[in-house]
């Protein structure tokens, strides 16, 4: 699985509330929720060494 | 007495009269995605590219690939069956090399069966299948909650490019005690994985290290044996699935064919895909249209036609750039970052993916 561009999304207090990645090409908007694929593929992307770009 | 005798065979011997497979789309009606891809996406994650609730997997070495499509040759002359074809061979296959196609079955779909108790069940598998490349071929089943354990089963394609059935049954002794009829056994009820079926096409030595009909620790990853053809070994070699079935109970029971609106159902807890058709069924994201314009309005919220099995991935927008696309099990809600009283935008396809993994 590819993952990049992965950067976290703010709700409307101001606090993270998703993260926004370009997962196998596909720009994908992701929930942080362990009982999603896409979040625990980003948690382990994130085990190998990569960072979540913070919002902004 | 032949009809009662026809129809005593056909009833399940345990277990419900109907529902009773456990397998969502084992008829291959559904595709929401696409009903043909090329190529496989090579890749250890695996891919759901076709047949809703069936994950491919091609791990087969760069330059090697296989298709998958929807295949109108059915053993029975009607509806669908899954179709792959290899278009790039890889005769020597590494040791990390695999091709399945594996289907994964939510963990609280199997609280019936029992397991991590002495009074487990046994299951049956069923299915057609046809290749023109004969030889033994495995399925594997997989558990992970609690302690991992994993079955592998051997079976033959006897005759090239001919429909035959197959029947496996698979008992939770099989191996011994010490598995799924132990604490170990026992599948979480909660909505995440609690069985993958595994139809293997090529397996690599790390992967088919097993012994046919028997439970083993789901951390050696023995999907398949040592006696296992390696179907990606020539191109044009073809593999066509149809009618799965997994059921409780040591017997196969006729095919469960679903209206297809039911399947479709049961397939969109996992994954839905929306497009409008046009101005008219437009979902406004930021609309001019309504009485007292300009409107400001600047987020749309779409809800789900059936429950998600959890809050899914947001993807395949197309109309807007969006600032957020959250989701519930429930809904998903679109937003931009700015409002203004121009312009009338709305997405005009989207999916949402809750689909289960290992």
């Amino acid at each position: 699985m590819s993952i990049t561009n992965v950067k976290y999304v703010l709700d409307d207090d101001g606090n993270n509330c998703q993260v926004k990645s370009t997962i196998n090409g596909q720009e994908m908007y992701v929930p942080m929720s362990e009982d999603n694929r896409h979040w625990r593929d980003i948690q382990k992307w994130v085990a190998d060494g990569n960072t979540i770009e913070e919002a902004g | 007495m032949g009809n009662a005798r026809n129809l005593a065979d056909n009833l399940p011997v345990t277990g419900a009269s109907s529902n009773r497979n456990l397998i969502i789309n084992g008829g291959f009606q559904v595709f929401q995605r696409a009903s043909a891809v090329t190529t496989v996406p090579q890749g250890p994650a695996g891919y759901y590219s076709t047949a809703d609730r069936w994950k491919m997997y091609s791990n087969t070495g760069g330059g090697t690939s296989h298709t998958t499509e929807r295949s109108t040759d059915t053993p029975s002359g009607s509806g669908f069956s899954l179709k792959s074809v290899v278009t790039s061979a890889n005769s020597s296959l590494s040791s990390g090399h695999y091709a399945n196609f594996d289907h994964y079955i939510e963990a609280q779909n199997c609280q019936h069966l029992a397991y991590g108790t002495a009074a487990a069940k046994t299951l049956t598998v069923s299915f057609f299948v046809k290749s023109n490349k004969t030889g033994i071929y495995t399925i594997a089943l997989y558990k992970p909650d609690t302690t991992a354990y994993m079955y592998t089963k051997e079976y033959t394609i006897n005759s090239a490019n001919t429909w035959e059935k197959k029947t496996i049954t698979i008992t939770p002794t099989a191996g011994g005690t010490s598995f799924i009829t132990s604490s170990g056994g026992a599948i979480a009820n909660d909505n995440g994985l609690g069985l993958g079926l595994s139809f293997n096409q090529a397996m690599g030595s790390t992967f088919s290290g097993g012994t046919s009909d028997v439970w083993g620790l789901g951390s050696d990853w023995n999907y398949s044996t040592t006696n296992a053809v390696n179907w990606m070994d020539t191109v044009g070699n073809t593999f066509y699935l149809a009618e799965v079935q997994l059921e409780l109970g040591s017997k196969a029971t006729p095919f469960e064919h679903e209206p297809v609106g039911v399947t479709l159902s049961k397939c969109q807890r996992y994954y839905y895909k929306w497009s409008s058709s046009g101005l008219s069924d437009n979902i406004y994201v930021r609309s001019p249209y309504v009485h007292g314009a300009p409107n400001t309005s600047a987020s749309a919220a779409y809800t789900f036609p059936v429950t998600m099995r959890a809050n899914p991935t947001m993807g395949g927008a197309v109309g807007l750039s969006l600032s957020r696309f959250t989701s519930s099990v429930n809904n998903a809600v679109a937003q931009i970052g700015t409002s203004g009283s121009a312009g009338a935008f709305s997405l005009t396809a989207w999916e949402a993916d809750a689909e289960l993994s290992l």
